[in-house]
């Protein structure tokens, strides 16, 4: 290994995402007779022709249930099915593919942790650790848990800024038994310091559980770097399909954890009154999974990989950068969130008295796809004192002038609602 | 667009009409579109079968509280079988524009409302029908 660190990568060139966007069919769509400007990545990404190819290639050629098949094209299913899986391991780090559960999305990861780990170590009087800045996917399992086992929440608060407020963090975690918390804010952009935080969890001597639903399409993720005990993403907002989420758990936890789910092809042996489960990942895995999903998230990690999360994220931080600076300077217009450095490519603001849902609908009108609401993060919502943002997110295959029409499109909304 | 957004809309977007409660309201409810966390509470007194004087306090997008604001315009003074034969076509030829799908949920929260509220008082629920010693915990 050189001693020298390697040049820093550069990020897409215009070129290069004029010829990423010729792989996304969706995007030569025409909504109201305007190009489709498409800034809801946050919510589900569009799919690349390489993905969409890879499931209707299964479908039509190698169609079958895995596993029970002796024949060759259950074999070649098979085949794809746990080829997938380590596709995704080597993509975040995980020292084995057997630690990648394939569950439905990022919410079934997390419920499964709460329910199978949870239930098995969570107790009277002990404590969850969550942050304000939570998906609803990654608090309600843990509402549900703490009720159950009368078990205490307690909450990482959210500065005005939109960062995680660390000075109580040693304290929120003492004696906790779990710290569950998003890597990336999906409201705020906030990209918050998981090394950090899993470092403070393990020293308070709980898991940490990481909910990377907005890290692992845009940055690049590894888990050995990372030091996490679980952590949850959906293959929708990655360029994959939808249907098909990631738990990776470590090996050792996941060993130890009862089936969430129960049926076929999660079992060794089975008598009419008990039963013996199989290993990880398959303990997990109960009944026929979504094998085209898997097949299809493959394929996008595939595509990640060839155009590099490096140069992904670098010029989603540039397009990004490029929207506040105008945002900023937009008068009427409020940004939420941090700071660049601290942040992403999703952004949520607000126009003057203009409600989210109408600054929406003008923007629709505009051909500008935008999500508007409370983006699932109501208590936080409560404390940004707002019911409601409309949030626009960027992604590879978004361009400046992109950019650009979203800020016509407010100058317009401006302009209806008569604000200066 | 243009269209959406006139000038009356927004003029009862920003000046809303009969906003505010009533002390001890004959009929009330509060109930919000949770997709959009719109959210409004009608408060009614009805005086010999008259809608005599009713509020509306609310939160939400341009359509949903114009359209609220002009269904207490409509219903004010009204006789409650009036009131109560208002349908979502009334509703939507008061806003006097055209409504995507996506927001009809918005133009129709005040009348939902409004509706709920009249129910409440004079018929009781099927919820109250079917547990008549209190809803089931
Ligand atoms: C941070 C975060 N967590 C969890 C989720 C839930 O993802 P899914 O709906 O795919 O389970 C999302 C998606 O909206 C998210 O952004």
């Amino acid at each position: 290994m050189s001693l020298l660190t390697a040049p820093p990568q550069p990020s897409l060139s215009a070129a290069d995402v004029a010829r990423i966007r010729e792989d996304f069919p969706i995007l030569a769509e025409r909504p109201h007779g305007l190009p489709l400007v498409f800034l809801d990545s946050a919510a589900s990404s569009q799919k690349p022709v390489q993905v969409i190819d890879s499931m209707d290639d299964y479908y039509r050629r190698y169609h079958a249930n895995i596993h029970r098949g002796v024949y060759h094209i259950s074999e070649l299913a098979t085949e794809a099915y746990d080829d997938a899986r380590a596709k995704v391991a080597a993509f975040i780090g995980a020292p084995s593919a057997d630690e990648c559960i394939y569950v439905r999305n990022a919410t079934e990861g997390l419920n499964l942790v709460a329910y199978s780990w949870g239930r098995q170590h969570v107790g009277p009087g002990d404590t969850i650790v969550l942050t304000e800045m939570e998906h609803h996917s990654n608090l309600v399992p843990w509402q549900i848990l703490a009720k159950e086992r009368q078990a205490r929440l307690r909450f990482v608060r959210v500065t005005p800024e939109g960062l995680l407020d660390l000075d109580d963090l040693d304290s929120l975690l003492e004696g906790a038994k779990v710290f569950a918390f998003t890597a990336v804010s999906n409201t705020l952009g906030t990209v918050n310091p998981v090394e950090h935080l899993v470092e403070r969890a393990h020293a308070a001597g709980a898991i940490a559980v990481v909910d990377a639903c907005q890290a692992v399409p845009r940055m690049p993720v590894d888990v050995r770097r990372w030091k996490c005990d679980f952590m949850a993403f959906s293959a929708h907002k990655m360029l994959g399909p939808t249907g098909i989420g990631i738990l990776w758990g470590r090996s050792d936890l996941l060993q130890g954890m009862p089936p969430f789910n129960s049926g076929g092809g999660m079992i060794n042996v089975v008598h009419l009154e008990s039963s013996t489960y199989a290993s990880p990942p398959a303990r997990f895995e109960a009944g026929t999974p979504a094998i085209a999903e898997a097949v299809g998230l493959g394929a996008a990690v595939d595509y990640l990989q060839a155009v590099g999360m490096e140069r992904i994220h670098r010029y989603e931080m540039e397009l990004a950068a490029g929207a506040l600076a105008q945002l900023t300077q937009e008068s009427g217009v409020t940004v939420y969130g941090p700071h660049m450095a601290a942040r992403t490519g999703v952004i949520s603001l607000t126009v003057g008295d203009i409600h989210a849902h109408d600054l929406a609908t003008i923007l629709d009108s505009a051909g500008i796809c935008v999500r508007a609401g409370h983006h699932c993060n109501q208590p936080l919502m409560e404390k940004l004192g707002v019911p409601a943002t409309t949030r626009a997110s960027f992604y590879l295959y978004n361009t400046p002038s992109e950019v650009d029409a979203l800020m016509a499109g407010i100058r317009r909304a401006k302009a209806l609602f008569k604000i200066s | 667009m243009d269209e959406l957004y006139r000038d009356f809309i927004l003029d009862h977007y920003r000046s809303p009409r009969n906003s505010g409660t009533l002390e001890n309201p004959d009929a009330t409810f509060e109930d919000d579109n949770p997709l959009c966390g719109d959210r409004i509470r009608m408060d009614l007194r009805i005086q010999d079968g008259v809608v005599s004087d009713v509020r509306f306090k609310g939160r939400g997008c341009a359509i949903s509280q114009a359209s609220a604001s002009l269904l207490t315009e409509a219903v004010k003074g009204r006789a409650l079988s009036e009131v109560a034969a208002i349908g979502k076509d009334e509703v939507l030829g008061n806003v006097g524009i055209s409504i995507s799908p996506a927001r009809l949920k918005c133009a129709l929260l005040g009348l939902k409302v409004l509706k709920q509220a009249l129910a409440v008082k004079y018929e009781p629920s099927t919820e109250e029908k079917a547990y008549p010693d209190g809803t089931p915990s």
